[in-house]
């Protein structure tokens, strides 16, 4: 091969390399290990990590992921493809991801979905973005204090950067405040609002009279979803809202420490065009068969670069998959058998913990479903402690000093009451 | 590969169902207050389990991925995707792991943070990384963040340029204008690389910095680099390294000794971790120290950015090693031009001389246009090598060519496999050069045709439902 290219060794690739560049001597790095050193490193690493029963969602949710889902997204054709840029030899991913975007619009009552995005929180900055996009000499952006914490982090990092003005709604009585709502979009200066489906309390919130308020305002209604929720509550669409956003792990990606996960985002068609990311559309080819290709391409930025509605490229399309398949699996009442298991056993736990006396009711009124906070009597770092020694994982501090519970359908009855001894005993 | 025609809402059966879910031994919960409750149908396709792993097990046989064949992408880097690392991210006492378990829970996988952290900084010569970007682009934006908190910190406020060259990837301006950066091209030379006199004046004290990845999108690398960092630098900005190049280096050139401030990498192609059809990627971001202090305040992802692909590429480097490492970029680049060499005498090479990792053709040198027949284009090509097994290459990129078609083999691929995929890039030409018409037909034995994209874009169809 030397001999072809017309050089005598390899380091004379780098001919053009100045000298001073070429890195002398060893790397800073381990001797290779064997396939067998790995396993075995990485099972003390394994060792080192907790192995605890989830009682917290906050954004991650335990649910239980079908035998089938991993099994068929390590098949190679799927794991090892590229973006389905070449359609006729894709037509696996490219189908896909047509019936994920379906699926979101099913869930979210909206219009249109892209292929992914990276997760739930950068999916709510770009719809910030977005808003801003879609409005007029509008400046602001409001963001609901209910939201989950790490989606208000996110957003506010990107609206730094991007020139966009943060406000901010009370929600002090564990749903996003009309009232407030109203008095900042007085100012005229509102782009959009971002509010929550389901709160960061666990909350199921009233967004009535939200999207009259906002359209008036010619301002746009941004709903941050957990989707497997919205088997069961009012979806972004019947409350009028313009965008959905959310993180899909929710429906059975496994917790992995925080990601990869796949944000999602759909929207009413008259925002198509502003929307970011790849978005899959059905055609037809030459002999007039059903195909499916990566369309309205004219948004994105290998063709429009600085003028594209986003920098995204990779996506999280494998996850898409994970999601696909999922809720093929689920089905309607899969879906909704999960959230009543999941609602019953967060219901019983938040009554169990409210006997013991160690702990008062936040909103005692709002309806919720998986997952709830309380305000400790006493201080719930030793608690907390406790609860980790005896295997579980709860009781998650917030920032009002409440600690969050969350209840999946992995979790047992037996295994909650086990949860509700150890906070007796204390 | 064969034409599989069903979406998994046409295999719908009411009442059919795929799950296993535990027996609710806890007492009913209120239902959710009607005025909160969702109204309309769900939606979703009611199948059994069976059902579901035939249609995707269907789907998956019409898909083309590094494990069934050659796939030369260019800028993509499609190496091949170790299998050990597939096993090391599956395991539960990671996957387990909720992300707001605190640093006592979670030892293991803050120390596979921490030897990345370091493994990566040794690999390219920065100081320290972040890992929470969860792809390239992302990483770019980062990058940008981190460029504009630098020059703040310092109370300057007026620096909201950036500099980047015409051939760059379309995500360094589309990052750059996200962070709320004007961009300002610069121009290549001839040979391919920046024109510093070109760049000279634009090196204002408005300017934050420049974005460039070494080498270029050409393949080629920037040879006047020392000096380029030094005008920069002189202006009072900071270099930005795209890492979506970065292969060719691994092992013999650290982008943090050629001067550059902050740099992104892609696990998904440099560190082997899969593509997964477009993506989980990750994108961490590595600064030099003088920057260490311009990443706490960002954050960008939701927690701690894609782990588990972190964790894959942990392993990849681990069985590279310091050894196996050095070994990366120079077969890569080996394996760039020998197929350069071999097929320089059909297709257009617009700039001569040793490449890296990849190569631009402008088109075939001998497209067969005759009389009313046009001549096979780059496109024509792409679709016939899918006849022939082989993925395409990146086409149409960068834009200074008309008929680019740029092609990155990568270090893990056969003499054998290069040498086939030679002979069918040949033989490709020669049907153009006798019959463009074979070409323009392409591709023939695909599960489908070539696609009306006008119709798909004019009419969108974009859901299942707007079919019905």
């Amino acid at each position: 091969m030397l001999d072809r290219i017309g050089v005598k060794k390899l380091e004379d690739l780098y001919s053009d390399v100045p000298a001073e560049f070429l890195k002398k001597g060893a790397y800073a790095l381990p001797d290779a290990m064997s396939e067998q050193e790995i396993r075995d490193y990485f099972a003390s690493l394994e060792a080192m990590n907790a192995s605890l029963k989830v009682f917290v969602g906050q954004g991650a949710y335990d649910h239980y992921t079908p035998a089938v889902i991993p099994y068929l997204c390590s098949r190679s054709e799927f794991l090892t493809a590229y973006t389905p840029y070449q359609c006729e030899i894709s037509q696996g991913t490219l189908r896909y991801i047509f019936e994920y975007q379906s699926m979101i619009c099913a869930l979210t009552g909206l219009d249109v979905s892209n292929a992914s995005m990276y997760d739930g929180p950068t999916a709510a900055a770009e719809a910030m973005k977005m808003a801003i996009a879609c409005t007029r000499k509008k400046t602001r952006v409001l963001l609901s204090k209910a939201l989950l914490p790490h989606v208000i982090k996110v957003v506010e990092t990107y609206a730094k950067f991007h020139g966009v003005e943060m406000g901010y709604l009370d929600a002090s009585e564990g749903q996003t405040s009309l009232q407030a709502l109203r008095e900042e979009l007085s100012r005229g200066d509102v782009a959009g609002v971002i509010v929550p489906s389901v709160n960061r309390y666990g909350i199921i919130e009233d967004h009535s009279g939200f999207a009259d308020a906002i359209h008036a305002e010619k301002a746009i209604l941004v709903e941050y979803c957990d989707p497997s929720a919205l088997a069961v509550v009012k979806t972004p669409g019947e409350w009028g809202a313009d965008i959905a956003v959310g993180d899909g792990q929710s429906l059975g990606l496994p917790l992995c420490y925080g990601g990869p996960y796949v944000g999602f985002m759909a929207v009413k068609k008259e925002h198509m065009r502003k929307m970011p990311g790849r978005i899959v559309g059905q055609t037809v080819d030459k002999e007039g068969r059903r195909v499916f290709v990566l369309t309205l391409q004219a948004r994105e930025q290998h063709i429009k670069r600085e003028k594209a509605t986003s920098n995204i490229c990779s996506n999280e399309s494998l996850m898409a998959l994970w999601v696909t398949i999922y809720l093929s699996l689920m089905g309607p009442e899969g879906l909704r058998e999960v959230n009543r298991i999941s609602s019953d056993g967060a219901h019983y736990l938040k009554a169990e913990l409210l006997k013991t006396g160690k702990f008062d009711d936040v909103f005692p009124d709002k309806p919720f479903l998986k997952e709830f906070v309380l305000k400790p009597k006493a201080f719930p770092g030793l608690l907390q402690k406790r609860l980790e020694e005896a295997g579980f994982f709860a009781a998650l501090d917030t920032e009002e000093g409440y600690v969050s519970f969350c209840v999946t359908e992995k979790r047992s009855k037996e295994e909650t009451d086990r949860l509700v001894a150890i906070v007796k005993e204390g | 590969m064969k034409y599989y025609d069903k979406l998994i809402f046409e295999l719908s059966k009411e009442g059919r169902c795929g799950y296993s879910l535990p027996q609710n031994k806890f007492p009913a919960s209120p239902e959710v207050p009607l005025q909160l409750r969702r109204e309309a149908p769900l939606g979703l396709p009611e199948v059994s389990e069976p059902d579901v792993v035939r249609h995707y097990t269907n789907l998956s046989q019409m898909n083309f991925g590094v494990d069934t064949g050659f796939y030369p992408l260019g800028s993509c880097t499609m190496k091949y995707n170790p299998k050990i690392n597939e096993e090391m991210a599956a395991l539960q006492g990671f996957a387990g792991l909720h992300p707001l378990m605190h640093a006592g829970l979670v030892k293991g996988a803050l120390k596979v943070y921490q030897e990345m952290n370091k493994a990566l900084a040794a690999i390219t010569g920065m100081y320290t990384f972040t890992l929470d970007p969860c792809a390239g682009a992302h990483g770019e934006l980062t990058g940008l963040m981190i460029m504009r908190t630098y020059h703040m910190q310092r109370g300057d406020f007026k620096r909201t340029k950036v500099i980047v060259p015409d051939s760059a990837h379309g995500t360094n301006p589309a990052s750059a204008a996200v962070c709320g950066l004007e961009v300002v091209e610069v121009k290549s030379l001839e040979n391919g690389r920046i024109d510093v006199e070109a760049l000279k004046p634009l090196l204002t004290d408005e300017v934050a910095g420049i974005m460039m990845t070494n080498p270029n999108t050409l393949g080629l690398f920037e040879t006047e680099i020392k000096t380029i960092a030094k005008l920069v630098h002189e202006a009072g900005g900071l270099l930005y390294y795209d890492g979506a190049n970065m292969n060719p280096l691994m092992g013999v050139v650290r982008p943090g000794d050629m001067g550059f401030d902050i740099m992104h990498l892609n696990l998904h192609k440099t560190f082997s971790t899969p593509h997964g059809g477009g993506g989980p990627g990750s994108g961490p971001v590595g600064v030099a120290k003088h920057l260490e202090d311009c990443i706490p305040d960002l954050r960008v992802s939701g927690f701690h950015g894609n782990f588990g692909v972190i964790l894959r590429a942990y392993a990849y480097i681990l069985s590279l090693g310091k050894d196996h490492l050095k070994k990366v970029g120079q077969y890569a680049v080996l394996s760039a031009n020998y197929i350069k060499e071999c097929l320089k005498d059909k297709y257009k090479l617009p700039i001569e001389g040793v490449c890296k990792h990849e190569f631009v053709f402008d088109g075939l040198i001998h497209d067969g246009a005759h009389d009313d027949v046009p001549g096979a284009t780059t496109l024509d090509v792409a679709k016939r090598l899918l006849d022939y097994g082989f993925h395409a290459p990146t086409i149409y990129f960068p834009l200074l060519f008309h008929q680019a078609l740029m092609i990155e083999p990568t270090e893990t691929e056969s003499k054998e496999t290069l040498d086939a995929f030679i002979g069918v890039m040949r033989k490709i030409a020669d049907e153009a050069a006798q019959d463009p018409m074979i070409l323009h037909e392409a591709p023939h034995n695909t599960p489908i045709s070539r696609p009306d994209e006008t119709t798909a874009a004019r009419n969108p169809i974009l859901k299942y439902q707007d079919a019905q």
